[in-house]
């Protein structure tokens, strides 16, 4: 569905991805794990067009979409869920929720707006609860629930997802984890999730790719990335070494 | 007391205009936070070219009046086309205020060349003997002011509260990459708020126009006054720039009337000056908000 080939971006000078090849086949949750500054982030933001790449190729069922505006690639089905949330903390709940919305906008559309808007409040019944509340009132594993739903509005047939853990309990993690793979279920979506919790990524994906320094140095089925002893020791590990010191 | 009301009333009166100006201040600030020094500018446009179309080309009062907003209308499309948008993607907030000072120049510049110093003005909008209020003598064109002040202030939050397109500018103004996530082209949006703030400006210098006389230079101040009454109110707070636009009003015309009309102008820089010492987020602003702006 989603095929990137010898992807280069640089940020600024920066040369932040270096000859990244991944792809994705429809109805997979693919996860991408790395450390702080691996290029995880710029990958998805130049997926959707928030970046431009200098050289290589990004395809999008069968067409080229890597010289696309954002407009043009919410629009033909890729959202992306930000690090950090990035919801309008200042309008309500519903307003957000409306703006998902915005690339399928139409006078006609209305009725089919509000429709998707109860498909979100049926998995997220909190969100309904609030919707008429300012959304940076929420709590934050709400935030996040609203940042999806909010996605989900533009009906995107491949959504990626940055860091959902980010700032998270780890009660809610697990809520919000559980609710990406109920949501391949009931939307039939593709995801390609971002994340440094890269244990609780792996257990929900069929496949991984581990980013380093920009390169893709490893690749294959979740279950031999968690039991990959270069996984294990520098992304699973590492929390386990902490905890032991502590 | 009847001199008081009659302050009041004419403090009112100016108040609107500057209110107005403060709104456009806003609305350009919030999706782009530029300072649009030219905003004063678009006041001046309204009045001249409304007694260009009205009474130098006789043209029906609907007639004119779309003209010469769709004349204010074109003028903000393109100082944002020509000069603002080359400019936001380099990013430097200070470089595009000065432009936006430039343009205000070439603006003056060019209804010079076309009106002449001279002031201009044309008959209020409904003819009829004035009301008394209380001993206050108030125009019938003082309740046009007064009252299509009010009918912009409820349409442009019918705008940006319940249609698409304003909650998209809402957006834009809270979160730029959030926005262009949600497929919202940006640099629409940065062009509308242009337009829409070269129309309201427009609209309060129609109205204005038949009271205070309109002449080519009368921008600069009117962007100082705006400036003041959005500052006044907290920058970006539309309901804030209608407060301090009031307020600056009826401050200017109580010194001018109780002091000396001299001291007018000085009312708008004294409190400016007060407001960036003292309580830079505004009277009406939150401090937080504040430190995280830009500008």
């Amino acid at each position: 569905m989603l095929k990137i080939k010898n992807l280069d971006v640089y940020y600024g000078k920066l040369y932040t991805l270096k000859k990244v090849s991944l792809h994705i086949k429809r109805g997979e949750i693919v996860t991408l794990i790395g450390s702080n500054g691996a290029g995880k982030t710029t990958l998805l933001n130049t997926v959707s067009g928030l970046i431009k790449p200098a050289s290589g190729n990004i395809v999008f069922e069968d067409k080229e979409i890597s010289k696309e505006t954002p407009e043009k690639i919410v629009k033909i089905g890729i959202s992306q869920v930000p690090e950090g949330r990035l919801i309008f903390k200042t309008l309500t709940v519903e307003e957000n929720l409306l703006l998902g919305a915005y690339s399928q906008y139409s006078l006609k559309k209305k009725k089919q707006i509000q429709e998707d808007m109860g498909g979100v409040y049926n998995l997220f019944p909190k969100l309904k609860e609030r919707k008429n509340q300012l959304a940076g009132t929420l709590s934050g594993g709400e935030q996040q629930m609203l940042a999806i739903g909010r996605a989900l509005m533009a009906k995107p047939k491949l959504l990626l997802l940055d860091e959902p853990s980010m700032g998270l309990a780890p009660t809610i993690i697990k809520e919000v984890f559980e609710h990406i793979v109920e949501l391949r279920q009931l939307y039939g979506l593709t995801v390609l999730l971002v994340e440094q919790n890269a244990k609780s990524a792996l257990k929900i994906a069929d496949r991984g790719y581990v980013l380093e320094t920009g390169r893709v140095i490893l690749e294959g089925t979740a279950e031999d990335l968690l039991l990959n002893k270069d996984v294990q020791r520098a992304y699973l590990g590492r929390d386990l070494d902490a905890e032991e010191r502590i | 007391m009847t001199l008081l009301l009659q302050f009041l009333f004419s403090g009112l009166t100016t108040g609107t205009v500057y209110a107005l100006v403060g709104i456009g201040f806003n609305i350009v600030y919030n999706s782009t936070s530029i300072i649009n020094l030219a905003q004063g500018e678009f006041v001046v446009i309204g009045g001249l070219m409304m007694w260009f179309f009205l009474e130098g080309m006789q043209l029906p009062f609907a007639v004119s009046l779309s003209l010469t907003l769709l004349t204010a209308a074109v003028v903000g499309l393109l100082m944002e086309r020509l000069t603002i948008k080359p400019l936001l993607k380099k990013g430097d907030l200070l470089l595009m205020i000065m432009v936006t000072i430039a343009i205000s120049i070439l603006i003056r510049g060019i209804l010079m060349f076309k009106f002449g110093k001279d002031p201009y003005t044309y008959p209020p909008f409904t003819e009829g003997e004035p009301i008394n209020f209380y001993g206050a003598v108030i125009t019938q064109q003082t309740l046009w002011v007064i009252g299509i002040t009010a009918l912009c202030i409820v349409l442009l939050y019918l705008f940006f509260n319940k249609t698409m397109t304003g909650r998209a500018m809402r957006a834009c103004s809270l979160d730029v990459k959030a926005a262009r996530l949600m497929g919202i082209n940006v640099s629409n949006i940065v062009m509308l708020s242009f337009i829409i703030s070269a129309i309201i400006g427009a609209i309060g210098g129609i109205a204005i126009t038949p009271i205070s006389l309109m002449e080519y230079d009368k921008g600069a101040m009117l962007s100082v006054k705006g400036f003041c009454a959005a500052i006044m109110g907290g920058l970006g707070r539309s309901r804030g720039a209608v407060a301090g636009g009031f307020t600056l009003g009826i401050l200017e015309s109580l010194t001018a009337g109780y002091i000396h009309s001299g001291f007018k102008d000085a009312v708008a820089l004294l409190i400016m000056l007060f407001i960036l010492f003292v309580k830079p987020a505004g009277i009406f602003g939150k401090a937080e908000i504040v430190r995280l702006r830009k500008f």
